[in-house]
């Protein structure tokens, strides 16, 4: 790896993101153990493994949709541990979601606009908001940043599939977001959408730092700048895109040996 | 219009602006029915439609934004009712505390609005079914609590001799007075319902129906959202409970019992539970066969008529009247751009 990688990656600066001894147990079955990752403000992980592996636990206990059984989880220096969830959210932490999880009966700027609203000291209004409505503003520059404009109304439930995890995104990026856990963002998409997808990340602010779990690699490793692999519940690999890719055990494990990209 | 409107109402400058040709038209209608209607059809029809159509509107706040569907809306609005009679003047000789008319129908609402947010805490813990159930359950526990209490509800009998309030030189149960009544309460209901609706609160709601996991996700408290549902759709009951227990000038169990409940119900899903017109369409379909029905097939059928309406109407349209305007409308549509012979 890079000198200069490893020492603004790793080095003593301010993490957005430190877990120390992290683990979840649902009953027997260990899902999460001895997980330990330090991750710099602004900066894109990809998080690689096998179904099963326990990307997706990481990410709820990161969220606090599961409290984690052992181990702590710093945000920007702060311990989150105990958090509720939306406390975990208004300090700027965001996630999306590996089935979408959208608001079908609403139009798409209004779901971004309730999402801006969300994280604002406004959220319980009887009021109906206003053009000038700076949460509205907000929501309209999210519609551009996710390449929704001229979706602006649509009913979410009528938006096709790849719109739909577009939309996902826009969710997370609502209300000055620190950190996004993004969970397979491409599930599903054809390759076209793929590529927006790319550009929309990596068109996002740098000081937007987010881990990416996904199984497409090319997605996966032109999004990123440093790669965690997971295995049953363990992290057991890291580093840059091209280390992990020409990595034989990562091979053999996560591509079934037949990757030679 | 369904509730699922996209048109984003933010732009508008004055909300007024938006009220459409079909509103104005509704509206003169209803202003001028009582040149029209006699006294039977002023309060029997028109006046209870309303008042059953609030009711109806109560409900559809808490099932169509909301998804949660309720079976103790008369219960809230009989607990607007018995404060009435309670802290009002009845004949019956019990409670009876004479409070002015302006401070027991506010008082009432309140009262009405704070049970269904205790009814509605109780309730949010369940979902879809169960929701059901439990309001049920909760409903039959009051319709016989206050049949076999005759300490605060004086039981079976309940209270006598309500009488409706009588400013402005008006004794405002006489048939066109009332009416009047009844529809400004509608209208308001009706309007403030529709604002909320695309209001932050409204969108709120409806985003907690799609998707509940997802809105705690971005930081909204789901429980105290629906909660305040709650107590806005106690609101319009207790409002409606009010108008009817001036109306029937009683109060007694069986102005809550579970034929009342279950009645709510059939008006709400046969309106149409879109948008907030879809009550009060139901409360005239439902009013005018339970008066007509009668008439048509005898005292002994006039139930399975209503039965089979509502059998009929929920199997051509699940969304009830409103749904099956919209499936006409396109066809209308096109027969009006067919060339003439």
């Amino acid at each position: 790896m890079p000198e200069s990688i490893v020492s603004r990656l790793q080095g003593t600066g301010a993490h957005a993101l430190e877990l120390d001894g992290v683990a979840r147990h649902f009953g027997a079955l260990v899902a999460l153990t001895g997980i330990s990752m330090r991750i710099a403000a602004g900066e894109r992980r990809a998080v690689l493994g096998s179904n099963g592996a326990g990307k997706t636990t990481l990410f709820n206990a990161i969220t606090g949709d599961f409290l984690p059984t052992a181990g702590r989880i710093k945000f920007f220096g702060e311990d989150i541990t105990d958090l509720p969830p939306h406390e975990r959210i208004r300090r700027g932490l965001r996630r999306t979601y590996q089935i979408s999880q959208l608001f079908n009966g609403l139009s798409v700027l209004d779901s971004i606009f309730l999402a801006c609203r969300g994280v604002s000291r406004r959220r319980f209004s009887l009021l109906r908001p206003a053009s000038t409505d700076v949460n509205m503003a907000q929501a309209e520059s999210i519609l551009n940043a996710v390449h929704l404009e001229g979706d602006r109304d649509t009913l979410v439930a009528t938006l096709s599939h790849g719109q739909q995890r577009q939309l996902e995104i826009a969710l997370a990026l609502a209300g000055a977001p620190r950190f996004i856990l993004f969970d397979e963002p491409a599930a599903g998409l054809s390759p076209t959408e793929r590529r927006d997808l790319v550009a929309i990340l990596n068109a996002l602010p740098k000081h937007i730092g987010y881990i990416i779990i996904e199984h497409d690699l090319d997605v996966a490793l032109r999004v990123s700048e440093y790669v965690s692999m997971m295995h049953n519940g363990r992290l057991f690999k890291e580093g840059t895109p091209r280390e992990i890719e020409a990595d034989p055990q990562v091979q053999e494990i996560y591509l079934g040996g037949r990757h030679h990209g | 219009m369904s509730l699922v409107a996209t048109t984003p109402a933010t732009a508008r400058p004055a909300f007024l602006g938006k009220v459409g040709a079909g509103h104005i038209l509704l509206a003169a209608a209803l202003i001028f029915y009582p040149a029209v209607a006699t006294d039977f059809f002023l309060t029997q029809i028109g006046g209870y439609s309303l008042i059953f159509g609030m009711i109806g509107l109560s409900l559809m706040i808490l099932a169509g934004y909301g998804g949660m569907v309720s079976l103790a809306q008369i219960t809230i609005a009989g607990i607007a009712g018995y404060a009435v009679a309670i802290f009002g003047l009845n004949n019956s000789n019990v409670h009876g505390f004479g409070w002015p008319w302006w401070i027991v129908a506010p008082f009432a609402m309140l009262l009405a609005a704070t049970a269904s947010a205790l009814i509605g805490w109780i309730a949010v813990r369940t979902e879809g079914i169960y929701t059901i159930m439990i309001t049920l359950a909760i409903a039959t526990a009051a319709f016989y609590f206050a049949q076999q209490n005759y300490m605060i509800f004086n039981g079976f009998p309940g209270f006598n001799g309500l009488r409706a309030p009588e400013f402005w030189g008006v004794y405002w149960r006489d048939p066109v007075p009332f009416y009047y009544l009844c529809l400004g309460c509608a209208a308001l209901a009706y309007a403030a319902v529709l604002y909320c609706s695309r209001s932050t609160f409204g969108l709120t709601l409806q985003a907690i129906r799609d998707n509940p996991r997802r809105m705690r996700a971005i930081g909204y408290h789901v429980t105290a959202h629906k909660v305040f549902a709650w107590f806005v759709s106690g609101l319009i009951a207790g409002l409606a409970g009010v108008l009817l227990i001036w109306f029937n000038g009683r109060v007694s169990s069986g102005t809550i019992n579970v034929a009342a409940a279950i009645n709510v119900l059939v008006i709400a899903v046969i309106g149409g539970l879109k948008h907030p017109i879809g009550p009060f369409l139901g409360a005239v379909v439902v009013v005018l066969m339970q008066t007509f029905a009668i008439d048509i097939v005898g005292a002994e059928r006039f139930n399975t008529l209503i039965g089979l309406v509502f059998l009929v109407i929920v199997f051509v349209s699940p969304d009830g009247i409103l749904g099956l305007w919209e499936r006409l409308k396109p066809h209308l549509a096109q027969d009006s751009l067919r060339p003439g012979p």
